[in-house]
Formats: structure tokens, C-alpha cells, sequence
């Protein structure tokens, strides 16, 4: 089973995000920040990471270039998952080594829709081909 | 909903557009139509019958509209688009290598998610398509639905299902809320009203017809009738591309399927087909001497 790592400071978000990301067949951890992801990360690099921007501590974009420099760090999948929804934050994002971009609020058509994108999730039209 | 009403508005959405609704789909009549009873400040379905039968055509228009508009995105089932890039374009590429010209048809283009996919594809195939002449024809049924299809406004909801982040960032202008595609990709494609049931010749011929998610609406005949009058308008050596729940298996030998392409169908040899059509009975003849 795959592992996605939730990174957000809102226990709701974490909630919700769980529930939709386990429906996809995922084993989900969760931190609430960028410290506390990064801890999971060095114990156990996940297959995706579902990442929201603003958090104290270390936020989302500064974990991101962390995670992307340490051994198996360029791994994951990180799709991040925010309410910074300007085209120059997400530009920062995908060139900071992102691999999606959701912009909130989200459902769980599109965290599905952008998992299959970065192939975490398979089609069903290629399963069934 | 009274049965004589749900009678009346099947009868009329089967004239209008060809919607065959089966006696079963009340919900669907009350979950669309009830709010544009509202918004005419009718009290609900009864009342909106009693105007439709008063001959209202405007409302007429909205409610065949309101029936036959569906849920669309971009990319939408992401196979297709594959196959449009890795077989068909490869294929039309070498066949009109001489007078580098491409025609497509979306025929039904509803909110312009489809025949923008269809753009974005294309651009993205680069230095391939260099100084080719590249149509697109999206036409939909309803004026409404082609206004938007025409200005290219997606909400941020819309923009977000299926449409990957990089293709947002490339094609894309963000207008406060919303995301407009760019006039680049607007230029591309032409807009128009049409009904598949009325005639479509004046369209010309196509190397590509997109038909997915429309006819399932049909009935057997009308499939049938619209199958052999699109055969008419797509190249001998074109493609026409179908919904993954739909086929021209058993109804016409217009169009033979392509192997291993889901979706993918080829225009039979016109004396090929008519062979095929002729045998058949002649077979039975036999079988019953």
C-alpha cells in the first residue's frame, strides 16, 4: 500500500484530505507542519504528499526545497493543496520541484483527477485496456 | 410529477433535440427543470407545462437546453486525447503531408472543455505542426452553452478536473476567480449552433469527427440515421471518435471500429459496406433453403 503524507495546520483539512485520500486506497500519516513532515520524510520517504502552503514553523513551499535536496527526496510526489490560488505562487511552486497544484477548495474528484495526473493513481480506461 | 406532463415533455424533448428520456426519468426533469420554473417565476412543473403547451418558444428553448447540457471537463477519460495525439494525428500527419491541413469536428463541443483539450493537444505536439492549417468546429445544440464555450471562462473548480497544472499555467489567464483560455487557443476553434438531427452537410468534409457522450441520448433509429450522415462527412481515410459507452457495433456498417483503440472508429469502404449489408440477408436466403 502506498504511503501520502498530509501536511497542513488545520486538523479539519487533515480530516477531510484523510478520508479522501484513504477512499483512493492510500495509508495516510499526518504533520502539521514543515518541522514535523520532515521528521516523517527522514524515517520513511512516502510516495505522495499532499502539501499545504501556509504554516507556522516551516511552511509548505520552504519543506518543499528541504525535502527535494535530501537523499530520495526528489521521490515523492508533492501536490500541494492551498488557498494560494495566484498564478505566481503556483509558478514558485511547480519551480520549486512540485509535481501538482490544487487550489482550495478542493473535492475528491480533483485530488483524484491530479493523483492520476503524477500517476499515483491509475485510470481506470488504462486498467481496463 | 403528473404522468400527463412527464408524457408531454418527453414527446417535446424528442422532437426538439432528439433526447430520448425513458419512463423513468422524472428526477431528471424535476432536478433541471424545477429551478428554471422558478426562475421564470412559475410555481413548478404543472404551471411550466401550461406555458410550453401556450407555445411559448423562448421557454421551449431553455427547457430543450436545460435537458441537454452535460457535465463536461477537459481531458475528459484522458484516453482519447492520447490516442487523437499517438494515432490519429501521427496517421493524418503523413497522410496530408502535401497539403498540411487538418479539419475537426467536436460535435459535441457543449462548454468548450473538449475542443480546447483538443487545441492544447495540438500546440503541444510543437515543430510537427509547423505551418499546418489547423481547423476546429465545436458546435452544440445550445446557444448558451456555446456563449461560454466561446468566451473560455472556467471557474477555478472547472479548471481543476483534468486539466494538469502545467496546461493551466501555459494556456491560461487568471481574471481574479476565474481562468480564461488564452486568444491563441480561442482563435483556433469555430463555434456554432447546430442539432445533429437537423442537416449538417453545409459543414463540409472533416479528417477527425469527436462525437462523445451525445448519442447515448438517441434512440436507435436516429443513431442510426446520424452515424450514416456523418459517414458523408468525414474523409474515407478519417477518424471518428465515440464515448467509451458508445459504438456503431450493430447499427451501421458505415464504420468499422479500430483494434485495440477504444472509441475509435474508421468510415467503412462505401462498397465494402453496402457488400456487407447486401450479404447478409442473401445468407439467411440460403440458410432458409
Amino acid at each position: 500500500m502506498k504511503t501520502c503524507l498530509v501536511v497542513d495546520d488545520s486538523s479539519i483539512v487533515r480530516k477531510v484530505a484523510r478520508r479522501i485520500v484513504e477512499a483512493l486506497g492510500f495509508h495516510v500519516i499526518e504533520a502539521e507542519d514543515g518541522v514535523e513532515a520532515l521528521v516523517h520524510c527522514k524515517k520513511a520517504m512516502p510516495e505522495a504528499i499532499l502539501l499545504d502552503w501556509n504554516m507556522p514553523v516551516m511552511d509548505g513551499f520552504q519543506f518543499l526545497g528541504t525535502l527535494r535536496r535530501m537523499p530520495g527526496g526528489e521521490e515523492p510526489k508533492v501536490v500541494f493543496c492551498t488557498t494560494e490560488n495566484g498564478i505566481d505562487h503556483i509558478t514558485k511552486a511547480m519551480g520549486g520541484g512540485a509535481n501538482e497544484y490544487i487550489m482550495k477548495p478542493f473535492d475528491k474528484e480533483i485530488v483524484l483527477a491530479k493523483f492520476q495526473e503524477v500517476g499515483l493513481v491509475e485510470r481506470e480506461e488504462e486498467t481496463a485496456a | 410529477m403528473n404522468p400527463p406532463d412527464y408524457e408531454y415533455l418527453r414527446k417535446l424533448l424528442k422532437e426538439r433535440s432528439g433526447l430520448d428520456l425513458s419512463a423513468d426519468k422524472q428526477y431528471l426533469i424535476e432536478s433541471r427543470l424545477l429551478p428554471l420554473a422558478r426562475k421564470a417565476g412559475l410555481s413548478g412543473i404543472p404551471e411550466l407545462v401550461q406555458k410550453l403547451q401556450g407555445g411559448s418558444s423562448a421557454l421551449i428553448t431553455s427547457v430543450v437546453e436545460a435537458m441537454t447540457t452535460n457535465e463536461t471537463f477537459f481531458f475528459r477519460d484522458k484516453v482519447p486525447f492520447d490516442h487523437f495525439r499517438d494515432t490519429i494525428m501521427q496517421d493524418i500527419i503523413k497522410a496530408r503531408a502535401g497539403r498540411r491541413s487538418v479539419r475537426i469536428w467536436c460535435a459535441a463541443g457543449s462548454t468548450g472543455q473538449e475542443p480546447y483539450s483538443l487545441a492544447m493537444t495540438l500546440k503541444e505536439m510543437g515543430a510537427a505542426l509547423t505551418g499546418w492549417r489547423i481547423e476546429i468546429i465545436a458546435t452544440d445544440l445550445s446557444q448558451e452553452v456555446l456563449e461560454k464555450a466561446k468566451a473560455g471562462v472556467y471557474s477555478q473548480f472547472e479548471v481543476q478536473r483534468g486539466l494538469p497544472i502545467q496546461m493551466l499555467m501555459k494556456y491560461f489567464k487568471q481574471t481574479g476567480e476565474t481562468w480564461q483560455v488564452n486568444p491563441e487557443l480561442r482563435a483556433m476553434i469555430q463555434h456554432r449552433q447546430l442539432n445533429l438531427l437537423q442537416d449538417f452537410s453545409h459543414l463540409g468534409t472533416f479528417d477527425v469527427i469527436f462525437c462523445r457522450n451525445v448519442l447515448i441520448y438517441f434512440d436507435q433509429e436516429t443513431k442510426i440515421n446520424i452515424f450514416n450522415r456523418l459517414a458523408r462527412q468525414i474523409e474515407p481515410d478519417g477518424f471518428l471518435v465515440l464515448g467509451a459507452a458508445e459504438t456503431v457495433v450493430g447499427l451501421t456498417d458505415t464504420f468499422k471500429p479500430i483494434a485495440d483503440r477504444r472509441g475509435l472508429y474508421k468510415p467503412n469502404d462505401p462498397r465494402a459496406a453496402a457488400a456487407a449489408g447486401a450479404a447478409a440477408p442473401r445468407m439467411a436466403a440460403m440458410a432458409g433453403r
